[in-house]
């Protein structure tokens, strides 16, 4: 019967998660004509792409950073509110609209005639163009994760004993040293989750720089979708891929906690 | 301080849900933009709703998504019982390549499968995108079904065997009732999961056939087109009643737990 059970998992497993891996590290050694080659490597190490790695490392570090200070606080007034669970909800009901969607609302706010622009004339402020700039990929790129960051955040803090609080406070600890002492390294296995599920994701977007930069941002996942896509270089994408697997690694590596929130709780 | 924990607590709700209401808000704009409201018009919505190919899309996001989600259910439940009944450490090793494919970029997954595809010539369409929203969404399940089991106290399974039922009984009458919740959860989770992907489906699927979030990428790309915003209207009120729904029954079933 055990074995029974695992015929079909471990069948899947090995057909659609490590075959197709492997086959992509085979293909990483294969050039545009079919031949065994490092060339691809050798490319991956030449200074454009190191350049486009860099620059997608910083935008994935911007856009986890800024997640995080927003969430952060967010997920501190969230716990304090008394039906938590409602508001979470509230909260995370967005993320069951399809990104493609929100993402898609941005165009419209960002435009040059969009509603952006428009609070800013009531103000007097010049007109800007921030659709197209990385700036307006950083901040849809928020405003898409900021749910996923926020739930590791919430369980963490809301698992936290009360009368820990408390006692810190009748022993004379201040608010800062309270937040310091007590909240922030209690929730580092929270903060880790969330660096996790938005970093690794950040690295990879393509359809928001597509979208909102118009090309003008590349990260690793434009660059794969490209070569696979656009440019027909499986080979080549395969080696970025394999790159973006061997980095995703070791963040989980950098990241790994004790409790496991990886998974949205309902 | 509570005060500004409220306050911020609003705005923030606010800034979240603006692009959604601004999406709603223009798709009745008879001026056909996002800037400037003309005049109140429903033809966005009758010429989404009479394109017979963008019906067809629609019918195949939620059949693709309630297909994968019900066989990934099923896979995700024979690898949670497999795993359970195995020593610590291999579990740790398999629960760690689960791990990897939940955490792994939708790019990943996407062009990984488009090379097993191809090389297996297969022509990319419903079958190559159902097989590829189910690779995504065992691992999900299996992680939410693993800790229903563990909750689950041992001797309910001694005691089933003692009294003389096999291994089948014992899961389908004794273990699968339990950790139903567990079930469900996944199950809905990977109904989400399918529902919200656009990245794998972009990759495996071909020309002839097409899921809602891919049309409307490349409907996104030539612009704004107001039949866009009137989708999202659609697609966000029936989310919201999914969710209210869900919401009163799970509080009516706390208040019915609390009165037993």
């Amino acid at each position: 019967m055990k074995k029974l059970l695992l015929i079909p998992y471990a069948l899947w497993m090995l057909i659609f998660v490590v075959f197709p891996l492997l086959l992509m590290a085979a293909y990483s050694f294969i050039d545009l004509s079919g031949n065994i080659t490092l060339n691809n490597y050798a490319s991956f190490f030449s200074s454009n792409y190191i350049q486009m790695t860099l620059s997608s490392f910083w935008y994935a570090f911007l856009i986890t950073l800024f997640t995080l200070i927003v969430s952060y606080p967010l997920a501190l007034a969230l716990n304090a509110t008394k039906r938590k669970t409602i508001w979470l909800l509230i909260i995370i009901l967005p993320t069951w609209i399809n990104l493609l969607l929100k993402t898609y609302a941005f165009i419209g706010i960002f435009g040059k005639n969009g509603i952006l622009n428009d609070i800013f004339a009531v103000f007097n402020i010049d007109e800007i163009q921030l659709l197209f700039s990385d700036t307006a990929f950083i901040i849809v790129s928020v405003y898409i994760f900021l749910p996923f960051m926020l739930l590791p955040l919430f369980n963490a803090i809301s698992g936290i004993d009360n009368n820990l609080l408390n006692a810190a406070k009748d022993l004379g600890a201040t608010r800062v040293q309270v937040f310091s002492k007590i909240i922030l390294p209690l929730t580092a296995d929270g903060i880790k989750a969330g660096i996790q599920v938005v970093f690794i994701p950040s690295l990879s977007l393509f359809m928001i720089t597509r979208l909102i930069t118009g090309n003008k941002v590349i990260t690793l996942g434009t660059a794969i979708e490209q070569q696979f896509l656009t440019n027909e270089n499986w080979g080549m994408g395969s080696t970025i891929g394999i790159f973006l697997v061997i980095f995703m690694l070791l963040i989980m590596v950098i990241t790994s906690g004790k409790s496991d929130n990886r998974v949205m709780k309902l | 301080m509570k005060k500004i924990a409220n306050i911020f607590l609003l705005v923030s709700i606010l800034l979240l849900y603006f692009p959604i209401f601004y999406l709603m808000f223009y798709s009745f704009n008879s001026a056909g933009n996002m800037s400037h409201f003309d005049g109140f018009t429903l033809n966005y919505y009758k010429s989404v709703l009479t394109d017979s190919r963008m019906l067809v899309i629609i019918l195949n996001t939620i059949a693709v998504a309630l297909i994968s989600s019900s066989i990934a259910t099923l896979i995700g439940l024979c690898g949670a019982l497999y795993l359970y009944n195995i020593k610590e450490k291999s579990r740790k090793m398999l629960l760690a390549v689960n791990n990897v494919m939940i955490v792994s970029p939708d790019v990943i997954i996407g062009a990984s499968l488009l090379i097993l595809f191809t090389l297996a010539g297969m022509s990319l369409g419903s079958v190559s995108v159902i097989l590829a929203h189910i690779a995504f969404s065992v691992p999900i399940t299996v992680i939410l079904i693993l800790p229903k089991l563990y909750s689950m106290n041992p001797s309910l399974v001694d005691a089933a065997k003692d009294l003389g039922a096999d291994t089948k009984t014992t899961i389908i009458k004794v273990i699968i009732p339990y950790i139903k919740p567990g079930i469900i959860a996944g199950f809905f989770m990977a109904l989400t999961y399918s529902l919200d992907d656009f990245a794998v489906t972009f990759f495996v699927t071909g020309s002839g056939f097409s899921l809602l979030s891919v049309e409307v990428y490349s409907m996104a790309r030539r612009g704004i087109t107001l039949e866009i915003n009137a989708i999202s209207t659609i697609v966000f009120v029936v989310v919201f009643t999914c969710v209210f729904i869900y919401y009163l029954i799970s509080k009516r079933q706390e208040k019915l737990r609390g009165r037993v």
